[in-house]
């Protein structure tokens, strides 16, 4: 076996055992935190001495007993983290930040809180106007209650030095995974879309140092591997989470190499790194959520920035096409798929929509939809 | 006109919504620039600087009344707006986009307000709005609130962007920002919103002066005209008319009054008259909506403002909404509830399990959950809603029974 395939292998056990690796850094004596999605300030956790634990629904999950606290039409990202809470799925965390970006979290703060009482629990508000001087305020006194919390289940005060020291951390680990997420376009003979999201996801349940050092050599080791002309056809991806083997492996199947993405879970969340040269490491990680942008969790002054944003990535990813993955339920994915149309449309590029959700066992529908597309995109090339 | 022929306040009510919508084709007629706003902006702004503002959600609902809401919402579908999205975003977004309702027309904007306190749903959907018609976007955030009281921090938050608002609109509308207007207005708001409290207050009488489903009637008044002195009027003269239905024993809910209940949610517009047959036909009035509260916007300075808008239903916590609902239900002596699992609102529907929890163990009431939707008639089925209501009728039957059981002991 390769040292590239071992690498490979070593992420992918990684991302299917989150359980392992949590009871692994509990066994080193570590405390672990949950992180909900979006846009948790996972370097506070960070520079706590804890280990941040990515929580994005659970792919192939159940819903059961969220049922008592949701009615059936919301996303299964937000039931199945419930559904995970209620199950003691996610005991061992010795807490958990919850944002409350989408209408849908408003609902799971709450319920989640009343629900599982017994993890501590650490709320969070964005603002969406995000950028004016009272926006960075706004941003700093929410994560500053956050900040107060993880002291109080550390036992120990967060000093601006390790908070420092932990934007430098994130700051290199989305650098090496944004470089990754190149590579991997440039080398899908080796990183299928399904080796590509395990490297991805699996950053979710490490310490960001430990998964630095392994993408690290990954990296070099596809920088240097020759260059190989692909027959297939390259997409980028746009939506919440695409981890689901079967969906993946159905885009494996049709020879489509994801080479760029727009989703949540992966490219949104490592697009923008923390200012280095700011003084205060609070107002540092205030003025990195202020740069987010095109996402359809977030409210754009400019109005139309996001479908512009993700039609430069076709062009510059030379990707012959869009996969949209459709979480169901899921108003501001939908709400914005309109714009998202048209924009593709008024620029000729080729796109599909794929209606998904995590309970999904039926996946006929969208094997079909794919190969027509990888059809069309293959007359097209 | 003498005494006895004196206009009812309802109509009174009525007028005054036409006027706004009236206000607002003038304006587009003489040139003026016309604005849409999101029900809980804070509509103090535009008024001060004398903007003629409409209000989309209300709009969708009286199109919904009007049955036009499944035609307009198919329409945002064939533009690619999912069946999910909020009713009310599809509606309105068909009508930006140029398809027609008669049932409720309004001019089209020239800007847009939009403050998400209510829900992200507005964020969005009023982002589409300025793109459909390429106009500026004024945005008031307001972060859900974890906790019972507002921070500092949010309130600071607040008030920056509520002056950037007021710059943008001073330049939009070409008018000086006038503080002696502002306060007028700010005093109406307020005077408008003791008053509409008073009116709900009536519903505490047993029998109760009026049918509470009335209230959902008025609520068009107190989003688009709650800082017009006539808005004001209207509700304390209602208030008189509801004093003397006590006094004289009469009531405007005809019909026996054998128990009394919270609606919790906003009604299914489209289905009205569903939602009401087999409630007269028990004798079940509505005393209760939580729409009472959550529009009683009474502030005495800035800061209490701001702190106002926060408090919107929807962007309060768990505790605040069940503390909100619990009030009321006391208030106004509900025996059952019934809950409207509302499909266009998830906001409001996603942590309604939990509270019906709570209303049964802190009030000792029955509680009923039905499946609806506020614009959509495709997700509400009448034979499942009579059947819920059935349920719940009969549970407050025993419950009577048992209680006047125990008072003969
Ligand atoms: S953004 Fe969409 S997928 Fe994510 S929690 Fe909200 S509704 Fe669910
Ligand atoms: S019904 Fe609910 S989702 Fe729709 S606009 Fe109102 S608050 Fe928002």
């Amino acid at each position: 076996m390769s040292r590239i395939e071992e690498l490979l292998n070593q992420f992918s056990e990684i991302a299917k055992s989150p359980k392992k690796q949590l009871n692994q850094y509990l066994a080193q004596g570590k405390k672990a935190i949950g992180c909900f999605p979006y846009y948790v300030p996972e370097e506070l956790v960070y520079a706590a001495d804890m280990v941040p634990f990515g929580i994005w629904g659970q792919t192939g999950g159940t819903i059961n007993q969220a049922k008592e606290y949701f009615a059936a039409f919301y996303c299964t990202i937000a039931q199945l983290n419930l559904e995970m809470g209620l199950k003691g799925t996610l005991d061992g965390l010795s807490g958990v930040i919850a944002s409350s970006m989408c209408d849908t979290l408003r609902p799971f703060t709450q319920n989640f809180r009343v629900a599982c009482p017994d993890f501590p629990f650490m709320f969070l508000a964005h603002p969406q106007n995000r950028r004016p001087e009272y926006g960075v305020e706004f941003t700093m006194a929410q994560y500053k209650n956050v900040k107060d919390k993880l002291e109080e289940i550390g036992g120990a005060e967060i000093s601006d030095e390790s908070l420092k020291n932990a934007i430098k951390v994130y700051n290199e680990s989305r650098a090496v995974r944004r470089r990754f997420v190149e590579l991997a376009g440039e080398h899908p003979e080796i990183v299928t879309p399904k080796k590509r999201n395990a490297v991805l996801k699996s950053a979710y349940f490490m310490l960001k140092s430990e998964h630095t050092e392994l993408l690290k050599e990954l990296n070099e080791l596809l920088e240097k591997s020759p260059k190989v002309e692909w027959k297939g056809t390259k997409i980028v991806t746009s939506g919440i989470v695409l981890d689901s083997p079967s969906l993946l492996e159905i885009i494996e199947n049709n020879n489509m190499a994801i080479v760029a993405d727009d989703m949540a879970h992966e490219s949104r969340a490592i697009r923008v790194d923390v200012p280095e040269d700011e003084e205060n490491p609070m107002k540092a990680l205030a003025l990195q959520f202020a740069a987010q942008d095109y996402d359809t969790l977030l409210y754009d002054p400019e109005i139309n920035k996001r479908p512009e944003y993700i039609v430069n990535k076709v062009k510059e990813s030379k990707a012959d096409g869009v996969v949209i993955m459709m979480m169901q339920f899921c108003d501001p994915e939908e709400i914005e798929f309109p714009s998202l149309k048209k924009g593709l449309d008024e620029a000729g590029i080729p796109y599909v929509k794929i209606g998904m959700d995590q309970q999904m066992t039926n996946f006929g529908q969208a094997r079909t939809s794919l190969q027509a597309f990888s059809d069309v995109l293959s007359v097209n090339k | 006109m003498s005494e006895n022929e004196k206009v009812p306040a309802k109509q009174k009510l009525r007028a005054v919504v036409d006027q706004v919508y009236q206000n607002a084709w003038d304006a587009k007629k003489r040139g003026e620039p016309v604005g849409w706003s999101s029900s809980k902006f804070p509509a103090e702004i535009a008024e001060t600087l004398g903007l003629a503002v409409c209000y989309p959600e209300n709009q969708a609902a009286a199109i919904s009344a009007k049955h036009g809401g499944q035609r307009m919402c198919e329409h945002a579908e064939a533009m690619g707006f999912d069946n999910d999205i909020c009713g009310y975003a599809r509606i309105n977004i068909a009508y930006a986009a140029g398809y027609e309702a008669d049932e409720k027309p309004m001019p089209q904007p020239d800007f847009v307000l939009c403050c998400n306190n209510i829900c992200n749903c507005m964020t969005k959907w009023y982002e589409n709005l300025a793109r459909i018609h390429n106009i500026p976007l004024i945005m008031i955030d307001v972060p859900f609130n974890n906790t019972v009281e507002v921070s500092d921090a949010q309130v600071a938050y607040i008030r920056g962007q509520f002056d950037d608002a007021i710059k943008q609109l001073e330049e939009i509308s070409g008018n000086k920002w006038d503080e002696k207007r502002f306060e007028q207005v700010c005093a109406n708001s307020n005077r408008t919103a003791k008053a509409w409290l008073k009116v709900c207050s009536y519903c505490q009488y047993k029998p109760s002066p009026f049918s509470g489903f009335d209230l959902f009637n008025h609520m068009a008044v107190v989003v688009t005209a709650r800082c017009k002195v006539e808005a004001a009027e209207g509700f304390e003269e209602l208030a008189e008319e509801l004093e003397q239905n006590v006094k004289s024993g009469k009531s405007t809910w005809r019909y026996d009054e054998n128990h009394r209940i919270m609606f919790e949610g906003i009604p299914c517009w489209p289905q009205l008259q569903a939602l009401f047959k087999p409630l007269k036909e028990k004798g079940i009035n509505t005393t209760a909506v939580v729409y009472a509260p959550a529009f009683g916007f009474v502030y005495n300075d800035m800061d209490e403002m701001m702190k106002a808008y926060c408090k919107a239903p929807n962007s309060v916590c768990l505790e605040t909404g069940v503390e909100w609902r619990e009030g009321i239900c006391k208030e106004n002596k509900v025996d059952g509830i019934l809950v409207h699992y509302n499909r266009s609102c998830k906001p409001w529907s996603g942590y309604m399990p939990e509270m019906q929890r709570r209303f049964r163990k802190d009030l000792g009431v029955p509680v009923v959950g039905f499946d609806g939707d506020q614009a959509d008639p495709r997700n509400f089925s009448e034979a499942q809603y009579n059947t819920r209501v059935e349920g719940l009728f009969e549970v407050m039957e025993e419950f009577n029974a048992k209680k006047g059981g125990k008072d003969n002991e």
